[in-house]
């Protein structure tokens, strides 16, 4: 922001922000108050605050957000490596890449949630199944960002090895991963949204167990609207803080490294 | 181009082709011999077979219909109220400073978040389906068009200023040109993300649609059936992004957008 900022506009900017959320807040608490909207159906925003309270308090919430974060640590585990090796051989291999891409291609096209009942016949319908599929959905994103990276990589650099009579790993260590490391890092920043979306997509659709997206559909059978608000909320603030430290951890890595 | 290069483009389509040709053989020999069961893979040749079954008896294009419509209507009213709300944000500082910070933070609450919520008071009807693709069509086209109009040249804008024109003229000769190509991409992943939205609600909340089919197949363990649908599902999923790309690079050169 440039210095021609007055103090004014400036301690406008966060009343202006904070004025469309507090009318809606607040038309929706008095929709429920006068009683033009269903109480027993839509929670009213002091609800939705009890619910948190009460959930906080209880312990559940904890316990939930700590099984969902588990295992959407273990699904992206599994799949970033194993995107980053697929995508490193398919990028520095043409004709593996050339081999490999159609196949991987076609398997992209399909609508990631429609692999959920062929991974539930194979893998069952636990844990296991859960983990792979929030594996399979964070394995494309890094796949191809990574290949992208490395069939990225500047001519002018390789040139450089050749002159320089670099061996093989030299040349992958020293030129190749690191002009391939901002491309592969913005692919491990998509793989966390893909993976915990990925989570409470399998908590819905697998069996029932701790979980956010669990006890997310069990509120909604009993029709509680405010336990629902409330662990729709710390699904978004959690995708929020993934992608917060994803982009800030990859500024800072770039900067040290003097990329960016 | 390629006339030009007979062996080497075939050479390149036969090695394109080769390994899902080979994936393809392996498969129908590993469960001809008995190597896998079809309880757990159906041979290629069967899932062939289910398809043109399936869509024999009419119940792959009833399903793919009802689908078809819900995601054509989704996207329709999501991406109509995105590019309303998202043009308004873009031209206008004072609703873009009142309105960024709520829609902002709705965009954060994805769709597969909004699902349970909704099913409170819609059930498991058409609603229901309409309301999650549009919310999935309305943020992508939102986020883009907002953006695109944002980030048009201040020089584009100053020569609007110089030539006087009027305040239509800079839209339909400034303004909307130089946004188009964002605006077409909000648009395209919107498509895209409707698709996907729809494929989430059918399998969640659903008694009919495409979607569905893959749960009923999954219910009998008919996997042939599964991978047929899954098949579908692809190929409507690639060929709605072709489409579109095709029209964005077909109306960018038109309208001399970049």
């Amino acid at each position: 922001m440039g210095g021609g900022v007055n103090a004014a506009a400036r301690l406008a900017r966060p009343a202006s922000a904070l004025l469309a959320p507090v009318l809606l807040i607040a038309a929706w608490q008095a929709a429920i108050s006068l009683g033009l909207a269903d109480g027993g159906i839509w929670a009213s925003p002091a609800a939705v605050v009890r619910a948190a309270r009460e959930a906080v308090a209880e312990g559940d919430l904890a316990g939930d957000l700590l099984a969902s974060l588990q295992r959407d640590l273990a699904g992206l585990a599994l799949g970033i490596p194993l995107g980053l090796a697929t995508g490193l051989a398919l990028g520095l291999s043409r004709a593996a890449g050339r081999l490999f891409n159609p196949s991987l291609t076609a398997i992209r096209q399909v609508a990631l949630f429609s692999w959920v009942p062929v991974i539930s016949v194979w893998l069952g319908n636990d844990e296991p199944a859960k983990i792979a599929f929030i594996a399979f959905a964070v394995f494309f994103p890094v796949m191809l960002a990574t290949q992208q990276g490395v069939r990225g990589v500047d001519p002018k650099y390789l040139e450089v090895a050749v002159i320089l009579n670099m061996r093989p790993s030299q040349t992958l260590r020293a030129i190749i991963l690191p002009a391939a490391l901002p491309a592969a890092l913005s692919g491990i920043h998509l793989a966390l949204i893909y993976g915990w979306l990925a989570t409470i997509g399998a908590e819905y659709l697998f069996s029932a167990g701790p979980g956010i997206g669990s006890e997310l559909m069990t509120a909604r059978a009993q029709f509680r609207m405010d336990q629902v608000i409330v662990g729709m909320l710390l699904i978004a603030g959690i995708g929020m803080m993934f992608t917060q430290a994803a982009g800030a951890a990859e500024r800072r890595l770039l900067r040290a490294r003097g990329l960016a | 181009m390629t006339a030009a290069w007979p062996t080497r483009a075939g050479g390149a389509v036969l090695i394109t082709a080769a390994v899902p040709l080979a994936l393809l053989a392996l498969w129908q020999a590993a469960v001809s011999a008995g190597a896998a069961s079809p309880l757990v893979l159906p041979a290629p040749a069967e899932v062939l077979t289910a398809l043109r079954d399936m869509l024999g008896d009419g119940t792959l294009t009833a399903g793919l219909g009802i689908s078809l419509r819900r995601a054509a209507t989704g996207f329709a009213v999501g991406a109509l109220a995105g590019l309303g709300l998202g043009a308004l944000m873009g031209l206008s500082g004072v609703a873009d400073a009142a309105l960024r910070p709520l829609f902002m933070g709705l965009l954060n609450v994805p769709v597969l978040a909004w699902i349970p919520l909704l099913m409170i008071p819609l059930g498991i009807g058409e609603t229901l389906k309409y309301v999650a693709i549009s919310i999935a069509a309305f943020s992508a086209t939102l986020l883009h068009t907002t953006r695109a109009l944002r980030q048009v040249p201040p020089a584009l804008i100053e020569v609007g200023t110089i030539y006087r024109l009027t305040w239509q003229q800079r839209l339909v000769h400034i303004l909307l040109p130089a946004a188009f190509p964002g605006v077409f991409t909000g648009l395209r992943l919107g498509l895209t993300q409707a698709w996907q939205s729809l494929v989430v609600v059918e399998l969640v909340a659903s008694t009919d649609g495409i979607g569905y089919l893959s749960v009923w197949a999954r219910q009998m363990f008919r996997l042939d059936q599964m991978f047929a649908v899954m098949i579908v599902i692809g190929l409507v999923g690639f060929a709605l992004d072709r489409v579109l790309r095709a029209a964005e690079t077909r109306l960018a050169r038109q309208w001399g957008g970049a």
